[in-house]
């Protein structure tokens, strides 16, 4: 065999071997995002009677309460960026630190500090590469996160939020995550969580309602109590569905890149196996023509000795 | 004869789901019992045993659960149910429960006591 057909073969198999893992990584993705999406969509009971929860509060009475204040000055605000552990998944997780950078501008550009909280090992190692403040950061469960995650995460961000802010606390709390969308769409969105905009909420609602009105509501023990403890499961809920769909997101990404990769490979391995042909038959020919030079050469000889 | 509808969802599924004419819950004010036709609520719960008695196509019976923490919320013969934790009695392990209970009182571990013993009182219908 020649020397340029072994390297030809050589590169085929190599091609080949690669294709196997990233055909199977798009299979592992498929079946994850399906998985993740059941996760969203078993989630969602909770967070719209939540979010019905919350409104029914905001219209049956007119308690204040610092979660749903805005302060005049705002003079920080806490970011919570989830990004994911892995990579292998196209520009899923530079899209999204692209998303909270403009959100840090902006803010900055409006007089605010910005506090950094991040999920995951992605968005860590691009701000601690940068040597920039994060306040706190999570990792290692962004693939499939749980209640008691979103729990962990919204406890120290609740805290801040509630601390006055000559303290250290925040007075703002903005979200910046992957919407799941489609199988093939998935946008960074940037979000106010707190203070909660109760208008906002409740427009959600009433879209979820056709527009019916709520009743007048009696509160057990009473407003304050149940908003007290209503906020904070509103924001963990919140932050649950937003790791969710970022989950999903991640493994929708990593599917279509995996996808790309697998078709390049096929495209590879196709015009290599081209080029090994052509250097066989490139081979061969040269083999016949050195044949039939040598059986000439051979019967000239004999021809010339008689 | 007159009934509601109850969702009992926890923070990542839906527990349970029917028709009943009479849910005891535990607010933080004491045990709270809702009939059709009661008056708009929301309440806090306190971490218990809720008893459902279900009633229509559910069959008649009554469905217990371990509530850890969450809502209520009744409103149009509506009633909801919202828990971070919830556990229906029947898929509640006593075994589980009950080394856990031990474990969290050699331990001193007020909460997850407190779990276990909600846990183990659903099971056993004693409130």
């Amino acid at each position: 065999m020649g020397a340029k057909l072994r390297v030809y073969k050589r590169r085929i198999r190599s091609v080949t071997a690669t294709k196997k893992i990233t055909k199977a990584m798009e299979m592992i993705a498929a079946s994850r995002v399906v998985k993740a999406q059941r996760q969203v969509a078993a989630s969602t009971p909770y967070a719209s009677e939540l979010t019905r929860a919350v409104t029914a509060v905001a219209t049956g009475s007119n308690t204040q309460h610092p979660l749903t204040t805005e302060v005049e000055k705002p003079s920080r605000a806490a970011l919570l960026l989830i990004t994911s552990d892995r990579g292998l998944a196209g520009g899923y997780s530079s899209n999204v630190i692209k998303a909270a950078e403009q959100l840090t501008e902006r803010l900055k550009a409006e007089g605010k500090e910005v506090d950094a909280y991040i999920v995951g090992r992605k968005g860590v190692s691009y701000y601690s590469f940068r040597e920039r403040k994060v306040v706190e950061s999570w990792t290692g469960f962004t693939d499939n996160p749980t209640y008691a995650d979103a729990k962990a995460i919204a406890a120290p961000l609740i805290d801040a939020v509630q601390q006055d802010t000559a303290e250290g606390g925040v007075d703002e709390l903005h979200i910046v995550t992957t919407e799941f969308i489609s199988m093939m769409t998935q946008t960074a969105i940037d979000d106010r969580l707190l203070p909660l905009s109760l208008d906002k909420a409740a427009e959600e609602s009433a879209e979820a309602s056709k527009g019916e009105i709520l009743p007048l509501f009696d509160f057990e023990p009473s407003a304050e109590d149940v908003l007290d403890a209503l906020l904070p499961r509103y924001v963990e809920s919140r932050i649950y569905n937003a790791l969710l769909q970022a989950a999903a997101s991640k493994h929708a990404a990593t599917r279509r890149a995996m996808k790309s990769a697998t078709d390049n490979a096929e495209d590879l391995i196709k015009s290599l196996s081209r080029l090994a042909n052509a250097a066989r038959q490139a081979e061969i020919t040269q083999e016949i023509s050195e044949i039939v030079g040598g059986a000439s050469a051979l019967a000239d000889a004999t021809a010339g000795s008689d | 004869m007159a009934e509601l509808h109850v969702e009992l969802v926890a923070a990542d599924r839906q527990v349970w789901s029917g028709k009943a004419s009479l849910v005891v819950a535990r607010t933080s004010s004491g045990d709270i019992g809702v009939m059709p036709g009661h008056q708009p609520l929301l309440g806090v719960l306190q971490s218990g045993p809720v008893t459902i008695r279900t009633t229509g196509e559910s069959g008649d019976g009554t469905v217990v659960a371990a509530v850890h923490g969450g809502f209520i919320s009744f409103a149009d013969n509506k009633l909801s149910l919202l828990a971070e934790v919830a556990e229906l009695s029947d898929e509640i392990d006593v075994q589980r429960a009950e080394r856990a209970l031990e474990r969290a009182k050699s331990e001193a571990d007020a909460a997850a006591e407190r779990r276990a013993d909600v846990r183990l009182r659903a099971v056993t219908g004693v409130h």
